[in-house]
């Protein structure tokens, strides 16, 4: 049974649309992901399935139920990490996991049990006592899932959950989460980096302007809408249209940016060599595998971090 | 906007209640983590200043306003005046900060009422947990200044115990109609003004300081709009010792109460509607 299950799912602000009409079927033990760009609806259809936003149109059931009527149900299962921490910067660690929990019902003495482990596992422990304002921005996103786990939920919603870390703490974070999906937590994130998706996804759907405009697994994905490698190059040009004339025929696709020329081929390096063959010399290349950031470019014909 | 958007549109609800989950009381343990860290700057600004006002107004002025054996309202030296005004006054005036920035805070700033709602906590959840919470502190601030003006003989007689749940009341009478102002207000500028151009004068013009009798006549009628001229109106009857003074009827009291119980319940109607169409969206 699909834990989560969307069918012409719709959220409107006024006249503005922001999500579409998308379906969803989410299995337990999955990690799944949304991608997409700024302003595509990945938050505001988060919120509906978290039930904090009214559904707006189609059909939606959490853990079979409805989100309009059974809210509260529903909520007592999910840990919800939202897009900004929500932590209260004037109580220490502890407290703010202790008050959380209360909103659940959990009692003090199991408050009290809980929050030790909680806390090693946020790798928080030796801050259990410090106030959350002196905490890094790692430390925080890693306190607000803590703090989502506290009624130890089926399905744990996760937005933008790296957003704005340093490498480090994202690597640290990723851990954990990896460490949760191991334990059969149902993950739903979405995501801004594709590196992420990538390592995170066992399945994603691209959203943009509040559609679903693919899905799958990252590879299926790669492997649908784009080559095995990419061969970039650059040229001291200011525009890079004038060069494509250049590379024409080496791939079996050309994407043009502002900046460089991709070339979707099954083999990068010939790609580069049949170039030089040529007598083109660009000012640099590389050669890479494919990733999900080219297939957001292949269906939105746009990138996606700007 | 689709049909089925417009229908839904309300709130996401619950039919099974608060059965799941803290409840308002884990809302109330929430606001009362907070003030445990605050509460000594707190004893300053709500119980101190009062028994300030009470010494300086009641005991300095007095000793002016009444001479010898003639007081200046028949029957009741200043300083009882005074301190059954004040009683109602700072409950005003704590329930005013208590509803305005934290409970701004805590839907813009910290975000608390973001989390919360992740919970299985509902809207009206948040606002009977405050409402709780505001009650508790009023019951705080106002029962040490009656202990207090009872020990200094300014409140007499065991009526005046009487006075503690009149300025809670009272305090409710202001804090929900505010907190219902927080929960829809954009900007946190309006506190300002809120507090210059509406509490300040309530303050002074509701009759804790003199009779509003001595006002204008249209000022003495736009006093009766103040629910602290109510409240005091009631506290004064209870708080000066027997036979009272200044005595209120009982059907005087009820429709008093009456006035009270109506901005206070207003409050929360109008409160948890505009925070649910503020937090569900
Ligand atoms: N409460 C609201 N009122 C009006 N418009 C809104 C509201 N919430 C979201 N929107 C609009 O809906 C669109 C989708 O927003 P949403 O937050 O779902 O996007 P997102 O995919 O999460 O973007 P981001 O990556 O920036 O977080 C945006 O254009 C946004 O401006
Ligand atoms: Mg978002």
């Amino acid at each position: 049974m699909a834990l989560i299950e969307a069918a012409g799912l719709r959220k409107a602000f006024g006249d503005f649309v922001a999500v579409d009409g998308i379906d969803l079927q989410i299995s337990a033990g999955e990690s799944f992901g949304f991608l997409g760009p700024n302003g595509a609806g990945k938050t505001s259809t988060m919120r509906m399935i978290g039930c904090t936003s009214p559904v707006g149109g189609g059909t939606l059931r959490v853990l079979g139920m409805d989100p309009t009527t059974q809210a509260a149900q529903i909520k007592a299962r999910l840990g919800v990490v939202p897009q900004q921490d929500a932590l209260d910067e004037e109580l220490t660690v502890a407290q703010n996991l202790a008050v959380f929990g209360r909103y659940f019902g959990i009692s003090r003495a199991e408050l009290y049990r809980k929050s030790g482990p909680l806390l090693q596992f946020a790798q928080l422990t030796e801050k259990a006592g410090a106030k959350v304002d002196t905490l890094s921005g790692g430390m925080k996103r890693r306190l607000t899932i803590a703090r989502a786990l506290i009624n130890d939920p089926s399905i744990l919603l996760l937005d933008e959950p790296t957003t704005g870390l340093d490498p480090q703490a994202r690597h640290i974070l990723w851990d954990r989460l990896f460490r949760l999906k191991r334990e059969g937590v149902t993950l739903v994130l979405t995501i801004h980096y594709m590196d992420e998706a990538e390592q995170l996804c066992d399945r994603l759907v691209v959203m943009d302007h509040g559609r679903i405009v693919a899905h799958g697994s990252p590879r299926e994905l790669i492997r649908t809408y784009a080559s095995r490698e990419v061969l970039e190059v650059r040229f001291d040009v200011p525009d890079h249209a004038q060069k494509a004339a250049d590379v024409d025929g080496l791939a079996d696709r050309v994407e043009v940016l502002a900046d460089r020329l991709l070339l979707y081929t099954h083999d990068g390096d010939a790609a580069l060599d049949a170039l030089t063959d040529r007598g083109v010399h660009p000012q640099s290349t590389l050669v890479r595998r494919a990733s999900l950031e080219d297939v957001f470019l292949r269906l939105t014909g746009r990138s996606l971090v700007e | 906007m689709s049909a089925p958007a417009t229908t839904r549109e309300g709130d996401v609800r619950t039919r099974a209640g608060s059965a799941v989950g803290g409840g308002w009381r884990s809302v109330t343990a929430y606001w009362l983590t907070l003030y445990r860290r605050i509460w000594k700057s707190t004893v300053i600004s709500s119980v101190l200043a009062p028994l300030l006002y009470l010494a300086g107004m009641g005991y300095g002025l007095g000793a002016i306003i009444d001479a010898p054996g003639r007081t200046a309202v028949p029957g009741v030296a200043y300083v009882g005046f005074v301190a059954t005004g004040l009683v109602a006054a700072q409950t005003m005036m704590t329930s005013v900060a208590e509803t305005t920035y934290n409970v701004f805070g805590a839907i813009k700033w910290q975000r608390t009422y973001h989390a919360m709602l992740a919970s299985p906590l509902r809207v009206v959840d948040l606002v009977r947990g405050h409402v709780a919470y505001l009650a508790l502190r009023l019951l705080m601030v106002s029962t040490a200044f009656a202990l207090v003006a009872l020990a200094l003989g300014a409140m007499r007689g065991p009526a005046a115990l009487l006075t503690i749940p009149i300025a809670v009341l009272g305090g409710l009478a202001f804090g929900l109609p505010v907190y219902a102002y927080t929960a829809g207000t954009a900007s946190d500028e309006g506190f300002n003004m809120l507090n210059r151009f509406v509490i300040m004068p309530l303050f002074l013009f509701s009759g804790t300081f003199f009779p509003i009798s001595q006002l204008p006549q249209v000022l003495e009628w736009l006093a009766w709009a103040s629910p602290l001229t109510h409240a005091i109106t009631l506290t004064r009857a209870v708080g000066l010792g027997s036979p009272a003074p200044l005595p209120v009827e009982g059907w005087q009291a009820a429709l008093h109460l009456a006035y009270l119980l109506a901005w206070a319940i207003g409050g929360y109607v109008f409160g948890v509607r505009r925070l649910r169409r503020r937090m569900v969206v």
